[in-house]
């Protein structure tokens, strides 16, 4: 059985979210748990990762910031993807309450996670920062399990004026919870290492570049560990140790904008 | 009844004979240390050229069933970047006992020549030259590895300017591989690595009715690959007396000892990491070691090459 190859999903319905992008509900399941991603195939224009919004139906959002991204959230129901994967390791669910902090696209797999935790009856608390209010992403979908999400933006243009990180560090005993962060890696570096000085536990999600998305080419190494096959899931510790390695060996790398991807 | 796994590869010492691939996670200094960690006899980097390349676009890798096909095009990050690399991989390396190897490309001889030179800066235990791309100088760019003349002319060629232990790594894509060994050795390789990826090979996909790969076509490597490449290190080590580092589609114990039977002095491990990550050496190793015991052998030497009879 040839599993490693592509399986075809038509695309069910579109939502469009904010001026950035869309959420892309396909006709059809694809088994996978929070945290983990799929390669989306476009005959002809290419294929890059994303996190799995939900499974039954095979859901994506997907922030428009190039070739790519701008083909898919263009697709018309009816048209099709090639989707293979789901690949990495998930978000590990433990006891005890959560707090989901998401930055930008980032909002995508932490979605999943809340909607695994309201099926445990474990409502995290859900904290969305974005640059200003037409960013947000997913706000209905938190909405629809009956979650408020706090929303923090750059500009004050909704809700909180400043960083997801800095409305979390705004909360009473925040560090006591469970946290998990999925975000531009400026938001996540902060994130770590408040939550590691304060000794809570911590899991991100990380974005390296992919090339074959398991865990052959080497391409999307950080550190000695490559996000698509030892994540993209990380502790906290272990994503500093992580970059510290990586900074060690790259010195521009350590102050490297992700305003690329995060616009 | 203790067992001696080590093998002596031109002069260096490997703790035992799994050697990683060129290409799979050797993109980065801290991987390679790592898979050493894990057991590896020695490890190859992701071969590079003098300029920077970006490689095809994706898809570039695939799980077809059987094995992977990729055309990642050679991604790397040029020699002088590279070098470094190699540099930083090494100290970690150095500690554990574990050898370095080099891997170069280029499509002309003189860029393989100063490619080289650059590589050779870091100092890796042995250079290896990938010599299965299209040589830009040859009226259709074929390969130098698809004839015995341009592969002996790129071989010598890299003597002249390298003194450390080379190795020229064959393509299994030729009527005769056995020429291509003979003019190589006779060019002044110190050892061969067999085989690269066979092929090139294509998928289609049939709801999109068009091949998979961004490239099209694409090497085929792992189980599928296993045995052309068992008989292509049996037909070399048969014909050449420098040593070979057997490679293809090794995934177990097994077949890591077929190779060795075949002839082969180690054997190169690559897609077997995609089945089992860097626990794929210990495992392999694990399983080559309770087939000797089982077989009543208590070195490799005792086994390799028996094949020939
Ligand atoms: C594990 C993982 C999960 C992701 N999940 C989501 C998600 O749920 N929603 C979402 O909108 N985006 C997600 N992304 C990012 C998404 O893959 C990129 O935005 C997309 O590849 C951009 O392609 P493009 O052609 O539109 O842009 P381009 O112009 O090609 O690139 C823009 C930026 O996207 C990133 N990028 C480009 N190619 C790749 C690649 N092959 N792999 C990874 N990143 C790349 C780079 O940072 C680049 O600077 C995820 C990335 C990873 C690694
Ligand atoms: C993803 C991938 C990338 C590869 N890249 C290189 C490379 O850069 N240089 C090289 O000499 N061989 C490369 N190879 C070939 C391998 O080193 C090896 O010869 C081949 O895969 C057969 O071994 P295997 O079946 O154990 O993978 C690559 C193979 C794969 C699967
Ligand atoms: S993308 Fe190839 S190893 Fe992760």
């Amino acid at each position: 059985m040839a599993d490693g190859l592509h399986r075809v999903f038509p695309l069910m319905r579109r939502v469009e979210e904010g001026k950035v992008g869309a959420t892309l509900i396909f006709d059809g399941e694809l088994k996978a748990q929070p945290g983990q991603f799929v390669m989306v195939w476009l005959p002809g224009v290419g294929e890059r990762p994303f996190s799995v919004v939900d499974d039954a139906p095979l859901t994506l959002t997907v922030a428009r910031v190039g070739p790519f991204t701008r083909a898919l959230t263009a697709l018309q129901e009816g048209e099709r993807v090639w989707i293979r994967g789901p690949f990495g390791r998930p978000f590990p669910l433990r006891q005890g309450s959560a707090i989901l902090v998401a930055g930008g696209s980032g909002v995508a797999s932490l979605a999943f996670l809340a909607k695994r935790l309201c099926e445990k009856r474990t409502e995290p608390l859900v904290i969305l920062g974005a640059r200003t209010e037409a960013n947000f992403m997913l706000t209905w979908f938190f909405e629809r399990m009956g979650l408020c999400p706090l929303l923090a933006t750059d500009d004050g243009s909704k809700g909180w004026q400043g960083t997801a990180v800095e409305r979390l560090e705004a909360l009473s005993q925040p560090w006591r919870e469970l946290i998990y962060g999925c975000g531009p890696e400026r938001m996540l570096r902060a994130l770590a290492s408040s939550a590691v000085r304060h000794g809570a536990l911590c899991w991100l999600s990380l974005e390296r570049v992919m090339k074959c998305g398991i865990g052959v080419c080497g391409h999307c190494h950080c550190g000695d560990q490559l996000v698509c096959r030892d994540g993209p899931v990380f502790s906290a510790e272990e994503a500093l140790r992580l970059w510290r390695l990586e900074a060690r060996d790259n010195p521009q790398i350590a102050d490297r904008e992700d305003s690329e991807r995060y616009p | 009844m203790a067992l001696d796994v080590s093998v002596d590869l031109c002069g260096i010492s490997l703790r035992n004979p799994l050697v990683l691939a060129s290409g799979i996670w050797g993109s980065c200094a801290e991987t390679l240390v790592r898979v050493g960690r894990a057991g590896a006899g020695a490890v190859t980097a992701k071969s590079c050229s003098l300029e920077p390349r970006q490689g095809h676009p994706n898809p570039t890798v695939l799980d077809w069933g059987h094995g992977l096909i990729n055309a990642i095009g050679l991604s790397n990050p040029g020699a002088w970047e590279e070098k470094r690399i190699l540099q930083r991989a090494a100290v970690g390396l150095k500690e554990m006992g574990v050898p370095l190897i080099a891997s170069v490309f280029a499509e002309t001889i003189v860029s393989f020549q100063r490619t080289v030179e650059i590589i050779a800066q870091a100092e890796p235990d042995l250079i290896e030259l990938n010599i299965s791309c299209p040589n830009v100088e040859d009226e259709f760019g074929r390969p130098f590895a698809l004839d015995p003349i341009m592969a002996a002319k790129v071989t010598a060629a890299v003597r002249e300017v390298y003194k450390g232990i080379l190795s020229v790594k064959l393509s299994p894509n030729v009527p005769d591989i056995v020429q291509v060994a003979r003019a190589v050795e006779k060019a002044g390789a110190d050892l061969l690595t067999a085989v690269n990826t066979l092929g090139p090979g294509m998928v289609i996909d049939v709801h999109a009715g068009r091949p998979v790969l961004s490239n099209k076509v694409g090497g085929i490597s792992g189980a599928a690959l296993r045995p052309i490449a068992v008989r292509c290190v049996y037909e070399i080590t048969q014909a050449v007396s420098i040593p070979v580092i057997g490679m293809g589609g090794v995934l177990t114990g097994e077949d890591a000892m077929q190779m060795l039977m075949a002839g082969a002095t180690a054997v190169g491990i690559g897609s077997a990491l995609y089945y089992y990550g860097e626990a794929a050496f210990m495992r392999i190793l694990g399983e080559l070691e309770e087939l000797m015991v089982q077989e009543g052998y208590s070195s490799i030497k005792e086994f390799r090459g028996c094949a020939h009879g």
